[in-house]
C-alpha cells in the first residue's frame, strides 16, 4: 500500500501529468497517420526527453508506443491502410465491416478491445511485479550476457524465411556498436584514425537514420494516394458490450500479447498470429474470419495492445531490449545514469510501479480522448504521403542536430537514411541492426564481468539461472535447424516431384559437360569463321 | 544478390584490416582483447553474408533490376536537401531556415499551391516554436541573430 502511495506521489507532479497527456494524445495522433508510427515518432522525440527526468520522458515515449496501436486502427478499418505495421491484422476483419457499413461498430470494438488489452497487461504485470523482484536479483553478469545472447537469437530466427539477412544484419549492429574508443582499455577500434569516429557512432543517430530519414525518403520517392472516406455517426461505446460477449477470446489474445511481449525479439506481430489463429480455431463461426468477424477484430487488437506493457519487462528487469523501441527508451535510462535491471527492482519499486500505474491511466486517458476526437482523427488519414516526408525529415533535424549540434552526426544519419531506404525497398529487416548495437554492447560488458570469476567453461552455466538460459539457447537453435532443415527437405520434394530433369549429383555433371561442350564448340566455330571467312561474305 | 555479394566483401576487407584497425593487448584474455568483438561481429556477417549469397537463385539481370538500382539512388537528392538544412540553420538560424526548407521541399515535390506552401512554412515554424522556444532542445543561434539589436538578439538566439 505504501509503495502504491509512492507511486501516485510520483505520478501525481505536474510534468508527469503532462507527459500523460502529450504521450498518449500525440501516440494517437501518430498511430493515426499511415507513414508515421511509433518508431519514427520516438526516434526523433528521443533527444528532446533526455533533458528531462526519466520517469517524464519515459511516460511521453510509453505514451506514444502504448497509444499509437489504438490511432492505427482507425485507418486500417476505413481505408484498409494500417497506421502502424502491427494494425496489418485489423484491415482483414475492420475494412470488409466498414464495407458492410459498420465502420462505426469495428472503430468501437477495436477501442474496447485494445484497451483491454492495455488494461489486462497493466494488471499481469502489477501482479507479476513480486516475483520478478524476487526472480531478478538471480541475475548476474553471465545470466544476462545469456539472456542478451537469447535476446539477439530470437530476433534473428523470429524473421522467418530471412534468418541468414537478419543474423548478418544484427552482426553489423554489432560490428558498428565496436567502432571507436574501446572503453576499458582504450584502444581504438575501426576508426581509421579519423576524429569524428573516434567517439563512435550514437545509437541514436543510427536509430534516427534508419528509421526517421529512411521514412522520410521513402515518402518522398512515393506517391499521395487519393482517399475516400465513410463518414462515422452516432456513438463509440457499443464495442464494449460486445467484447462482452467474447470474454474468452480477449482474455485468451491479452494472454498471448502479455506472454509475447515479455520474451525478447517477439513482440506484436508473434502474439496477433498467434492469437488470431486461436481464436479463428475455436470460433463458432470461424468462416467468418477475414469478412469482418467481430473475434478476429478482438484478438487482433487486444493482443498487439497488451505487448507494450509486458515489453517493459525484460527492460527494466535485465535492462535487456526486447525490440527497437524499447532499445531506443533504454538509451534514456543511460542518460540519466539510470541503470535498468535487477537493481531497479530490488531497490527503486516506487518507479516500476509509477511507470505501470502510468501505462494504465494512459489507456484511460487514450480512450476518452478517441471517443470524442474520432471523427476530427479520421481527417488526419488524408495528409499526402509526399508532405509527410517533408515533415518526418525536418523533424529529423532536430532529431539529430540537438544530440550534440554536430554537422558530422546529420551526415551520418543521412547515410544510414540512404541504406535504410535501400533496406527497405529489398524488404530486408531493420530492427536486427539495432538490436545488434544495443546487445552488441550489453554482451560485451557482461561477457568481461562474467569470464573474470569462471575458471572452468562449465562454470559459467553452473547456476541453475544461467542453465536454463542456456538449454532454452540451445532448444532454440535446434528447432530452427530442424525447421529448417524440413523445409529445404520439402522443397527438394517439390522439386522432384515437379522436375522432369534428374536433380541427381551425376545428372548436374552431365548436364554441365554438355553446357560446356556446347559453349566451347561455339567459341571454337566462331574462332575459325573469323580466320577463314567465307568467300560470300562482304569485308 | 549485388547486395550480398557487397556484404561479403566488405566484412571481408574489414577482417583483414582488422590487424591494423585493432590492437591486441599483451596479458590480456581472449574475450577481455579490443579485439575479440569486432573479430566476432565480423566473422559473423562474412559469414552469414557468405551462406545467403550461396543460397541465393543465380539469375540474369533484368531492365527491371535496373530500373530499381536507379531508384536506390534517388533518396540522395533528399540527403543533400538535408544537409543543405543542417548547414544553414548555425548561419541563418534555426526559424529562417525552416521557414525555407520546408516550403521549398514542398515545392520541391510538386506542391505548388497557395494552401500548402503556407502550411509548409507554418508547420516549420510550429516544429521551432515546440522544441526550441518550448522544449528548450540544444539548437544554436543563427551567425545572422548577432546582427540583430540588443534583447531582441538574446531572444532570438535562446528561443528561435
Amino acid at each position: 500500500m505504501e509503495l502504491l502511495a509512492d507511486a501516485i506521489a510520483i505520478l501525481s507532479r505536474w510534468d508527469v501529468i503532462a507527459a500523460l497527456l502529450v504521450g498518449s494524445v500525440g501516440g494517437v495522433i501518430i498511430g493515426a497517420i499511415p507513414g508515421v508510427g511509433p518508431a519514427v515518432a520516438i526516434a526523433i522525440l528521443l533527444p528532446a526527453t533526455f533533458s528531462m527526468d526519466p520517469i517524464v520522458g519515459l511516460t511521453v515515449l510509453l505514451g506514444i508506443y502504448g497509444s499509437s496501436m489504438y490511432g492505427g486502427a482507425i485507418p486500417a478499418i476505413l481505408i484498409n491502410t494500417p497506421g502502424t505495421a502491427v494494425n496489418a491484422l485489423t484491415t482483414y476483419e475492420g475494412f470488409p465491416m466498414t464495407l458492410r457499413g459498420e465502420a462505426r461498430r469495428a472503430l468501437s470494438l477495436a477501442y474496447s478491445a485494445s484497451f483491454f488489452g492495455g488494461v489486462f497487461s497493466v494488471i499481469c504485470l502489477i501482479l507479476l511485479a513480486p516475483v520478478l523482484a524476487r526472480i531478478a536479483p538471480m541475475f548476474g553478469s553471465r545470466e544476462i550476457f545469456l539472456a542478451a545472447l537469447l535476446g539477439i537469437i530470437l530476433v534473428i530466427v523470429a524473421h522467418r524465411g530471412q534468418t541468414l539477412i537478419a543474423a548478418m544484419l544484427a552482426c553489423l549492429g554489432i560490428f558498428i556498436n565496436t567502432i571507436g574508443l574501446e572503453p576499458v582499455k582504450y584502444t581504438k577500434r575501426y576508426t581509421f584514425d579519423q576524429a569524428w569516429l573516434s567517439g563512435g557512432i550514437d545509437l541514436i543517430v543510427v536509430v534516427l537514420g534508419l528509421f526517421a530519414i529512411s521514412q522520410a525518403f521513402f515518402l518522398l520517392n512515393g506517391e499521395d494516394e487519393k482517399i475516400r472516406l465513410a463518414r462515422i455517426r452516432g456513438g463509440l461505446f457499443q464495442g464494449f458490450r460486445e467484447l462482452a460477449r467474447h470474454p474468452r477470446v480477449a482474455a485468451i489474445s491479452g494472454s498471448f500479447g502479455v506472454m509475447m511481449g515479455m520474451i525478447p525479439g517477439v513482440g506484436e506481430f508473434t502474439a496477433q498470429f498467434m492469437s488470431y489463429t486461436v481464436a479463428q480455431r475455436t470460433s463458432k463461426n470461424p468462416h467468418t474470419f477475414g469478412h469482418g468477424s467481430s473475434e478476429g477484430l478482438i484478438a487482433s487488437e487486444a493482443s498487439n495492445n497488451a505487448v507494450p506493457g509486458a515489453a517493459m519487462i525484460p527492460l527494466l528487469a535485465l535492462g535487456i531490449p526486447g525490440e527497437a523501441l524499447t532499445a531506443m527508451m533504454l538509451s534514456v535510462f543511460y542518460v540519466h545514469n539510470v541503470v535498468p535491471g535487477p537493481g531497479l527492482f530490488q531497490f527503486q519499486m516506487d518507479f516500476i510501479m509509477a511507470l505501470y500505474l502510468a501505462l494504465l491511466i494512459l489507456n484511460v486517458l487514450v480512450l476518452a480522448f478517441l471517443l470524442v476526437s474520432t471523427n476530427q482523427l479520421v481527417k488526419l488519414v488524408k495528409i499526402p504521403n509526399r508532405f509527410l516526408g517533408v515533415c518526418i525529415l525536418t523533424l529529423s533535424f532536430v532529431g539529430v542536430y540537438s544530440l550534440r549540434n554536430s554537422a558530422t552526426d546529420c551526415a551520418i544519419a543521412a547515410g544510414f537514411g540512404v541504406v535504410g531506404f535501400i533496406l527497405r525497398r529489398l524488404n530486408w529487416p531493420i530492427v536486427p541492426i539495432i538490436l545488434g548495437m544495443v546487445l552488441g554492447g550489453i554482451m560485451e560488458v557482461k561477457l568481461r564481468a562474467a569470464m573474470s570469476r569462471v575458471k572452468e567453461p562449465f562454470d559459467f552455466i553452473e547456476r541453475p539461472v544461467a542453465f536454463i538460459l542456456f538449454v532454452i539457447i540451445v532448444l532454440v537453435l535446434a528447432s530452427h535447424i530442424r525447421r529448417v532443415w524440413q523445409e529445404s527437405k520439402s522443397r527438394k520434394e517439390k522439386t522432384w516431384s515437379t522436375k522432369r530433369a534428374s536433380t541427381s549429383f551425376v545428372g548436374a555433371l552431365s548436364r554441365r559437360r554438355n553446357f560446356l561442350l556446347k559453349a566451347r564448340g561455339r567459341k571454337v566455330r566462331a574462332s575459325r569463321s573469323m580466320l577463314s571467312p567465307l568467300s560470300t561474305d562482304k569485308s | 544478390m549485388p547486395w550480398a555479394l557487397a556484404f561479403v566483401v566488405l566484412s571481408l576487407l574489414l577482417l583483414v584490416l582488422i590487424g591494423q584497425q585493432t590492437q591486441w593487448v599483451a596479458k590480456t584474455k581472449l574475450y577481455a582483447q579490443p579485439r575479440f568483438w569486432p573479430a566476432v561481429a565480423l566473422v559473423g556477417m562474412a559469414a552469414f553474408a557468405a551462406l545467403h549469397l550461396w543460397r541465393l537463385h543465380r539469375r540474369r539481370s533484368t531492365a527491371e533490376d535496373w530500373r530499381e538500382a536507379r531508384t536506390w539512388l534517388r533518396p540522395f537528392e533528399f540527403a543533400l536537401w538535408f544537409m543543405a538544412y543542417v548547414w544553414a540553420v548555425p548561419i541563418v538560424g534555426f526559424l529562417p531556415a525552416s521557414l525555407i526548407f520546408a516550403p521549398a521541399l514542398s515545392w520541391r515535390m510538386g506542391y505548388r499551391g497557395p494552401r500548402m506552401l503556407w502550411t509548409a512554412a507554418a508547420f516549420g515554424a510550429a516544429v521551432v516554436v515546440v522544441f526550441k522556444s518550448l522544449l528548450a532542445v540544444k539548437i544554436p543561434g543563427g551567425l545572422v541573430y548577432e546582427l540583430l539589436p540588443g534583447a531582441l538578439r538574446s531572444f532570438f538566439i535562446v528561443n528561435l
